[in-house]
């Protein structure tokens, strides 16, 4: 009888509203949500700048206490073949005097997990000659000073004239408002001294 | 539109009755431009046409300048240098620009103040305040990303140690940073991107500014006693009140003028002066200036940033506290924002029932402090970040939040503020009897 069905259908008709407005409204957020994805996805890196990451370098011309920067990724890359006398000062540092004692994997991809931000790990090539670090300032990305042997810093690395970081002649910070050593570019250096920064 | 009582728009031709009816855009533009204003408005009350003409003046220059400009890496430095030599007047457009959103800045700071001092933020005008603030932010990312577009070592580094600021947010900090470059670095993925909000950004300031004047007109505006206008009939309104047009129009138009005298013997003269030289220097990713050193307008804020060094025992609570996800990078980002949004609270922060400066004795001391405190950042922030200077900028950061955290709060509560005058028309007499007498209400002498 139709009075009786319009009696037993008012309370399930109320909740069969409510589940509409919930399902419309999610469904509208989701679909918001969808369309607004591809915009925003389209402003991170374009193909095109994510393949241009690898840079092939000869550094079998590079004189021993020479500094070369290579540009990788838009960023400086500064490959250093130290003299003996700053690998000895990089080695001679103890890890409590570092504000930074410990390198996770994305800040040297060349190791594999956490390592103590010793010399040995961040170094390359015969005894450790060789640094290889990303010229870019780890407190706000200003590019540090030293390549040309001056202003290297109290420390005898690089000197971020920024807000004042002076690094150590391992890249890694030692004064000043830097929050972490400078990273290591993901690179191989052969026998040949055939540097390629990228993966 | 509802607030103060006042006569409104009546149709009186055929033809503005047939309009009238199908849409009352005239009868919109007549309550809003006849809208009842305080006749006792002092000369801190022109700022907001300034603003206006400011928030104009960007646009179509603007819109000229983009005629000439291309953003891409290897061709936006040149494009302004063509600009400068070749396009006929491109060098009057281009320093109009840059000295505009110089100007545009300084009344914004001089309307900003304005309200702190008259209590301008206080109920009912806290939505107006918020608006203002939004359109504050909105001004500064405008103007930071139209810096950029120059394509000089300052427009580059300056886009790096910014954007760096994203960077320090934990853990997700460094996507968000690489998704706003659109790269690992500032390059021409980032320039292109800035092109387009510097100039979408502009509009939608526009239509806050809409909103900011909607508001205030609803609530009416504050005027120096931070008296309201009575609302009890048209009568007691009128008393109060004069219209905004032709009185305060005319005013402001004065104002404007003696300002444009100044502003257009900067652009004429010394159209270089607020600009670094650095900028005149193409973009080098591989060399950082010694000295990168924001636009004079953020440098209170830029000061703020970089007051809080690992070194400051605040610092090292955070830090403590989060096990180290709060570092000195990230507290420094922290209170240059937390410093913008404590102004922005100002409303709730405040507990004085008092509205304007004029009748709180010991409140008059701490903002005129603050104003000075807001000078001694800008120049700290222009400093190096060494020897004293950090030093200076930390005391000045640290009364900057007491203002508005402790003080404000506090003041409310402990202070014995002066007799208020019962309506604006009383103080206003009182006002015109200490003068002369003068018979011009639509004048009235420049408070304070």
């Amino acid at each position: 009888m139709r009075q009786t069905n319009d009696e037993t259908n008012q309370l399930p008709a109320t909740e069969r509203r409510d589940f509409l407005y919930y399902a419309t409204a999610s469904t509208g957020a989701i679909a918001a949500g969808a369309a607004v994805w591809p915009l925003i996805n389209s402003m991170n890196p374009s193909a095109d700048v994510t393949a241009s990451g690898t840079v092939r370098v000869d550094l079998a011309g590079v004189e021993p206490g020479q500094r070369i920067t290579v540009k990788w990724q838009g960023r400086p890359v500064f490959a250093w073949r130290r003299s003996p006398a700053a690998i000895e000062a990089a080695r001679a540092v103890d890890l409590d005097e570092l504000p930074d004692p410990v390198d996770e994997t994305d800040e040297n991809p060349n190791l594999s997990g956490e390592e103590p931000a010793l010399d040995e790990n961040r170094a390359a090539g015969e005894d450790g000659e060789w640094l290889i670090v990303i010229g870019v300032c780890t407190h706000l990305g200003c590019i540090p000073l030293g390549q040309d042997g001056s202003a290297v810093g109290e420390f005898g690395g690089w000197f971020c004239p920024c807000h004042g970081s002076h690094y150590d002649t391992s890249g890694r910070i030692r004064k000043g408002p830097a929050p972490r050593n400078l990273d290591i570019p993901p690179y191989t250096l052969g026998e040949d001294l055939q540097l390629v920064i990228g993966t | 539109m509802s607030g103060i009582p006042h006569d409104h728009y009546e149709p009186s031709t055929g033809g503005e009755k047939w309009l009238h009816k199908r849409l009352p855009i005239v009868g919109l533009l007549y309550d809003t431009i006849m809208i009842p204003t305080p006749k006792n408005l002092n000369w801190m009350w022109i700022w907001g046409i300034v603003l206006t003409f400011c928030l104009a003046l960007q646009i179509v220059t603007g819109i000229v300048l983009v005629m000439h400009y291309t953003p891409h890496v290897d061709m936006a430095f040149a494009s302004v240098e063509h600009i400068m030599r070749n396009v006929n007047g491109g060098h009057m457009l281009r320093y109009l620009h840059a000295n505009g959103a110089s100007l545009f800045f300084v009344a914004v700071y001089a309307h900003i103040f304005r309200g702190l001092y008259y209590g301008s933020y206080k109920a009912p005008r806290e939505v107006t305040w918020i608006i203002g603030m939004l359109i504050y932010l909105a001004m500064m990312a405008t103007a930071f990303m139209g810096y950029v577009l120059p394509w000089g070592q300052m427009s580059f580094w300056g886009a790096t140690v910014i954007t760096g600021l994203f960077g320090a947010i934990p853990f997700i900090g460094e996507s968000i940073q690489t998704w706003l470059l659109g790269g690992p670095a500032v390059d021409n993925a980032t320039l292109n991107r800035f092109f387009s909000l510097h100039y979408l950004l502009p509009f939608v300031i526009a239509g806050l500014v809409i909103v900011h004047i909607w508001a205030f007109h609803t609530t009416g505006n504050n005027n120096p006693t931070g008296v309201e206008v009575r609302r009890t009939s048209k009568a007691d309104a009128a008393k109060d009140t004069v219209p905004f047009w032709p009185y305060y129009v005319i005013k402001d138009l004065f104002a404007l003028a003696v300002i444009m005298i100044i502003f257009f013997a900067i652009v004429g003269f010394m159209p270089n002066y607020l600009g670094h030289p650095d900028n005149y220097i193409e973009a080098n990713p591989l060399s950082t200036p010694a000295h990168i050193v924001p636009e004079w307008y953020f440098l209170p804020f830029y000061a703020i940033l970089r007051a809080f060094d690992s070194e400051v025992w605040v610092v090292q609570i955070a830090s403590f506290v989060t096990g180290g996800i709060v570092d000195a990078k990230f507290f420094g980002v922290l209170a240059m924002f937390g410093a913008i949004a404590v102004l922005a609270l100002t409303p709730w922060l405040d507990t004085s029932s008092v509205r304007s400066g004029r009748y709180r004795p010991s409140f008059k001391w701490w903002f005129w402090l603050l104003v000075v405190d807001f000078f001694v950042l800008m120049w700290g922030g222009a400093m190096p970040a060494e020897g004293i200077y950090p030093y200076i900028s930390l005391m000045g950061a640290a009364y900057w939040f007491a203002y508005f955290l402790i003080i404000l709060p506090l003041l409310g509560v402990i202070e014995k503020p002066l007799p208020q005058p019962a309506t604006i028309d009383d103080d206003f007499k009182a006002h015109a009897a200490k003068t002369g007498g003068t018979k011009t209400v639509a004048d009235p002498t420049p408070a304070e």
